[in-house]
């Protein structure tokens, strides 16, 4: 196991959030997490990377439990992850060569120009090679998307979190991502947790897809199981509210 | 009842409010055992004092002659037009120098620095680099506090030299003679009336640097979020700077 979550209970407030989360995921595997707007899905994804910390239970990532580790110890878990953010997150002051480099010129001891040739093979990957120079802020969603892909990427992890990555694409640029994710957990051998919305995604990428309900997995299972599952809440979330 | 409930609750927002501004230092005094890159602490010096040298300049221009039309009058009506250098370079130096540059920097540069912090923070950025293993206090913080402590003082010595200039332009206008002006400075002003200033202008820039970072780092979520943190960054910053200004101006000068 690559990743495993014990018990994991996340409240805010008064609110509970996650509750009770028990969840392996595989080294190698892509699991997709499914689940109607507030069902805690990114906070799970939070969890997973210690951006936020449970109310009570275990995250073991490796062989490490992030939930008990301080900050500079995750930081060393941190970087074997990476993660795709819903709106990019692209910074906003640096080009898309800078946005790329930036985990590399942090954590390693790489010269500029190695810097620089790694930085083109990861965008020519998202097949955006000619818009190094670039600002974010000329780039179009999917493009941002794409860079923050290559960044995620730029450090060759072991796992790679996607929040809502194909949320606001049209169908072309949508697909486009999906086989970008596809293609980097088949070239990488990378781990991908996928949250998402998109069930043509989920079904595309996924090996095993997890819904949450009300704060609780309700179902996890493969594509396929996925679609003749007898809970009603599954069908009616995979049909979009139309139950048939 | 209702009176005592109110006081208690401003207390305590004002007590949570400065315990975050003394803990958000000592974090960032911690991340300065690692040296920052100096690349971007430059870069910070660049867009927060450099772009700020216009603003503050013309502020003391003005200071500087202002302060010595509402004076040169009654010194020369007391036949102490020989004095008014002195007098302009001392008030410039130690006060007028750093709390107003303090002021203008809380407003330029604290509301920039809460702006962007903001930004990043609600655009997922501060999310990202903490992914990335960087520490947000390290990479964000630590560059903006050193820019402002070496920067503000910088800032001082340009507005001090030009509002004395003012000054001159004045006293010179209402024949002052320019050997007299400078014969008082030389008689009245001692290097401590400039070092008591510096001195100042770097607690205010550390404010100003720890103010703007402390709201734009615990920013609301969306525009409005961003708006409020901007204006606290820079009531809170300009109500610190006379604060501690009064008690910096007991113990310097004494």
């Amino acid at each position: 196991m690559l990743i495993k979550l014990i018990d994991v209970n996340k409240s805010f407030k008064d609110y509970k959030v996650l509750k009770n989360i028990n969840l392996s995921i595989n080294k190698g595997e892509t699991l997709a997490i499914i689940g109607a707007s507030g069902s805690g899905k990114s906070t799970l994804l939070k969890l997973m990377i210690g951006l936020e910390r449970p109310s009570s239970g275990q995250v073991w990532i490796k062989n490490e439990d992030i939930a008990k580790l301080n900050e500079e110890e995750l930081d060393k878990v941190r970087l074997n992850m990476g993660m795709v953010f819903q709106y990019s997150a692209l910074f906003d002051s640096m080009t898309v060569a800078d946005n790329v480099a930036f985990g590399l010129r942090e954590h390693s001891s790489l010269t500029e120009a190695e810097i620089g040739h790694i930085v083109e093979e990861k965008l020519n990957t998202v097949g955006l090679k000619d818009f190094a120079n670039y600002m974010p802020n000329e780039l179009s969603g999917g493009m941002k998307k794409r860079v923050s892909l290559a960044r995620a990427i730029a450090f060759e992890p072991e796992i790679i979190l996607y929040d809502e990555p194909t949320s606001g694409l049209d169908p072309v640029m949508a697909g486009k991502i999906d086989k970008l994710i596809k293609y980097t957990q088949e070239k990488m051998h990378v781990t991908s947790v996928v949250v998402t919305h998109d069930m043509d995604s989920a079904y595309y990428i996924a090996d095993r897809i997890a819904m949450i309900y009300e704060g609780e997995i309700i179902a996890l299972e493969d594509a396929h199981a996925i679609k003749t599952s007898s809970d009603k809440r599954v069908q009616e979330f995979i049909n979009g509210g139309r139950i048939i | 009842m209702f009176i005592l409930e109110a006081v208690g609750s401003f207390v305590l927002r004002i007590l949570e409010t400065w315990g975050g501004f003394i803990i958000l230092l000592f974090q960032t005094l911690k991340q300065c055992k690692r040296i920052p890159r100096m690349r971007y602490v430059l870069q910070q010096m660049a867009h927060l004092g450099v772009d700020t040298l216009p603003i503050v300049m013309l502020t003391m221009l003005f200071t500087g002659m202002v302060v010595t039309l509402q004076t040169v009058t009654e010194f020369i009506k007391f036949g102490a037009q020989s004095t008014i250098g002195g007098v302009v370079t001392i008030a410039v130096g130690r006060e007028l120098g750093p709390v107003l540059v303090g002021v203008v920097a809380a407003g330029r540069v604290g509301a920039a620095i809460t702006a962007e912090l903001s930004t990043m923070k609600v655009t997922e950025q501060i999310d990202a680099l903490e992914v990335m293993a960087t520490n947000p206090i390290r990479y964000l913080v630590v560059p903006r506090l050193i820019a402002c402590m070496v920067m503000l003082p910088l800032l001082v010595v340009f507005g001090d030299v030009i509002g004395s200039f003012g000054g001159w332009v004045i006293a010179n206008y209402y024949d002052v003679s320019s050997f007299m002006y400078m014969q008082s400075i030389n008689s009245f002003v001692v290097i401590h009336d400039f070092t008591g200033g510096l001195i100042k202008a770097v607690v205010f820039g550390s404010i100003i640097a720890i103010i703007g970072c402390y709201y734009g780092l615990n920013a609301g979520n969306g525009a409005e979020g961003v708006g409020k943190a901007a204006t606290k960054s820079v009531v809170d910053a300009i109500m610190a700077i006379f604060f501690f200004n009064c008690f910096l101006s007991l113990l310097l000068y004494r």
